[in-house]
């Protein structure tokens, strides 16, 4: 029986092959996905074996696992045999050739966000030989994080140049199996970016995606692993505020992120993909996994996160306390309007004893956007002594868009310490007015009391960052009131 | 004049509670308004700066010269009036400093002046906290949050004070005030009168007017001015109580 099978994957397979060696001239493979298109994907990206072996097993997985429903959000169907898995890391044809190609709404946008000129052209997808006249800028980057002996590198070239770190860490926070997105993740990701910080280096500099040259059409399965070896300490940004261009409608990445003794990782991200229109036309569906563990003793993982694009989030960024005394926190800021769909929140985990957690979650909902929060506290009967307190907040603007909180504890340890504390509330007319009295437009003041509402989150966002989110929530909002 | 009132009605809820009333107030005078609970004295203070929902059913209100009903509420503010709250509310998150220079900028913007540059602004706000005898600390503070009820008074008139309005409307600005801070609160606004800048106090004690000299007393009730006088009204008022001026005023 076994063989049986196995002779009708062969034969699959070979048939496969032979369709495929047409579609190398093309660069991009036929939508669809069986066993032979993540053979196609390994080979293509000149993995080990280790990796191959890997993806199969994730693939093998996925085939048997049904989309999570239990998210509080409305889906289309996804045909999952309609996506194309595989598309050379090559420039888009359709590309602008340069920013006076690259529509002026765009720009306008750019523009009220204050993201810096060098940057704009990159992120209107401007082909990137044309925008890197910054390169001078990410060799020094690069030469002083050498120096420190910090790896950051995309996940493609970790493979090729660091096999052992990839092979000992990778699915070993997010295992194949974890869920239906996170399997298939595992099974056709393309590219993401990887770091590893050795013992007792403070890593100089914020590591951000827009400095690793390479960062533009990693595609829709990103796949992303941070490593913090022991007493270390990093600090990870990704994304940005402007709306990025992307043709993938369905994105689903797996971010894992360790930390070892007395290390520390920060991991920021400010999600800005396009939302659909205001009738929810179009728009990313986001589906990500997110996950770090504290291995070792003391150690500490941040995810500091503003969702304010895509048409659907799904995501749950989460801590594993397994060392004693380690610390996980996660501060949210989730902005829908228009016909967007948040479920978002966090999972914590306590395993150690003396574990501590804090949760902050600002939910905005506006237009007739659906906002929840959904947040799991464990702990476990391990977990003496350990701590959380969650505060989650929602604001809701207008009377048709809907908030809503799912805070779920499972307490297996008399001594841990749980608090939690919600609230909704709309912006009062009080407030406006009292902002108007002192001069500020209707608008302005509403952003400002958003702004203000945020603040709990903001703060925990990198300097240059906080003001950028601070206007993407104004960009967000426009049109919300009046 | 500054600003002319004339046959004001103006309802809230569909309640009629302004309900007729005259006022002219010219540039460089103080003007006290005085009244029991409930006959509208907030409501006037409002109106005036334009509170959604708050509807003139009937009559005029001219400032410098122009009909002060056609605009909105940020409108009326950046043309220099100023409301002092009763109630200041809580804006949680918000930093004192970063509304007050929102709404200095928004000002400077209005009369085609450019924005104020940081350093400048900072060395004013601390000039004008220090005459609050506000503590720094408290610049950077949410707006109002937690503050105590006399804080929150103290940083209307250090509001006041930063962008320096034509006609600054008090409304109970005095009231859960310890004696000292009524000296702080009266200086603040003493230090503010240039002979131009005018004033609207609505207050319920004639201690207030022990510190800042009124030009003119009013008394409300029912919705309409039902007497003016000088100081010696309020006066009058302390001691006899507003039934007597009332029935003085109706026979
Ligand atoms: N939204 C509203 N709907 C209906 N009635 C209202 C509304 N707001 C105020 N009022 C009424 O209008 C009247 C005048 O209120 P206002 O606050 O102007 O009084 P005031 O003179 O300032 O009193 P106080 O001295 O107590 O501050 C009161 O009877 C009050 O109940
Ligand atoms: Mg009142």
């Amino acid at each position: 029986m076994a063989s049986k099978q196995q002779d009708v994957k062969e034969l699959v397979e070979r048939k496969y092959k032979h369709g495929f060696v047409t579609d190398i001239e093309s660069e991009t493979l036929p939508p669809g996905i069986d066993e032979s298109v993540i053979h196609h994907i390994s080979r293509m990206k000149g993995e080990p074996q280790f990796m191959l072996d890997w993806r199969l097993k994730a693939f093998r997985l996925w085939q048997d696992m049904q989309e999570p429903e239990w998210a509080k959000l409305e889906i289309e169907p996804i045909d999952y045999q309609a996506i194309s898995y595989y598309s050379a890391p090559k420039r888009d044809k359709n590309a602008p050739k340069s920013l006076d190609e690259v529509d002026p709404k765009l720009l306008e946008t750019y523009d009220k966000l204050g993201i810096p000129l060098h940057e704009r052209a990159r992120l209107a997808g401007v082909a990137v030989d044309a925008v890197f006249d910054s390169v001078s800028v990410t060799t020094t980057f690069k030469e002083k994080l050498a120096a420190a002996g910090v790896i950051f590198c995309s996940f493609s070239e970790a493979v090729q140049n660091h096999p052992e770190l990839v092979e000992r860490y990778l699915g070993t926070v997010v295992p194949q199996r974890d869920n239906f997105f996170a399997a298939l993740n595992s099974a056709v990701f393309t590219d993401g970016s990887f770091v590893y910080v050795p013992k007792g280096v403070r890593c100089p500099m914020e590591l951000s995606t827009y400095f690793r040259i390479n960062a533009a059409n990693t595609g829709q399965f990103e796949r992303t692993l941070i490593i913090a070896d022991e007493g270390s300490h990093v600090s990870y940004l990704e994304g940005c505020t402007a709306p990025q261009r992307d043709e993938n409608q369905l994105h689903a990445a797996v971010v894992e992120l360790i930390a070892e003794r007395d290390a520390e990782i920060k991991y920021s991200t400010v999600q800005n993909w396009y939302p659909g229109d205001e009738d929810g036309r179009g728009g990313i569906y986001n589906f990500v996994t997110k996950r770090g563990d504290c291995r070792g003793d003391h150690s500490k993982i941040s995810w500091t996160q503003v969702e304010a694009g895509s048409a659907i989030t799904w995501k749950y960024p989460s801590c594993i306390l397994r060392g004693a005394e380690s610390v996980g926190e996660f501060y949210s800021v989730a902005v829908t309007n228009n016909r967007q769909q948040a479920d978002t929140g966090t999972k914590m985990i306590h395993i150690g004893r003396d574990t501590r957690s804090t949760i902050i979650s600002k939910g905005i909902s506006a237009g007739r956007a659906q906002n929840a929060y959904r947040g799991l506290v464990r702990m476990l009967p391990t977990a003496d002594n350990a701590r959380n307190y969650t505060q989650c907040d929602s604001l809701l603007m207008g009377n048709q868009c809907g908030a809503h909180t799912f805070p779920y504890m499972e307490i297996k340890n008399p001594s841990a310490v749980v608090e939690h504390e919600a609230t909704t509330s709309k912006i009062a007319d009080d407030q406006l007015f009292y902002c108007r009295q002192r001069g500020l437009s209707e608008e302005d003041a509403v952003n400002m009391i958003v702004n203000g509402f945020c603040r709990d989150v903001f703060r925990e966002l990198p300097m240059e960052f906080a003001v950028e989110a601070q206007n993407l929530m104004n960009v967000s909002l426009e049109g919300a009131v009046g | 004049m500054l600003l002319n009132i004339e046959n004001l009605h103006a309802s809230v809820g569909g309640t009629e509670i302004i309900k007729g009333l005259n006022l002219q107030i010219n540039p460089g005078e103080v003007h006290a308004i005085m009244g029991p609970n409930g006959s509208g004295k907030s409501t006037l203070a409002q109106a005036l700066a334009g509170k959604p929902g708050y509807e003139i059913t009937a009559g005029a209100v001219s400032y410098k010269g122009e009909n002060l009903l056609e605009l909105e509420a940020d409108e009326r503010a950046r043309a220099g009036i100023f409301l002092g709250f009763q109630y200041p509310v809580e804006i949680p998150g918000v930093s004192n400093v970063y509304l007050l220079k929102a709404a200095l900028n928004a000002r400077r913007k209005e009369s085609g002046q450019d924005e104020i540059d940081s350093v400048e602004f900072m060395r004013l706000v601390r000039e004008k906290a220090k005459l609050m005898q506000l503590d720094q600390a408290f610049l950077s503070r949410g707006v109002n949050e937690g503050f105590s009820g006399g804080e929150k008074k103290r940083n209307e008139i250090f509001q006041m004070a930063v962008l320096e309005p034509d006609l600054a409307i008090l409304d109970e600005t005095d009231s859960g005030l310890d004696i000292d801070a009524l000296k702080v609160v009266a200086n603040g606004v003493n230090a503010q009168r240039d002979g131009q800048r005018s004033f609207l106090l609505i207050t319920h004690y004639q201690r207030l007017l022990d510190y800042i000299q009124p030009d003119f007393v009013h008394v409300l009730a029912g919705g309409r001015i039902v007497k003016s006088g000088n100081r010696d009204l309020a006066l009058e008022l302390e001691a006899n109580g507003y039934d007597a001026v009332l029935a003085a005023a109706a026979g």
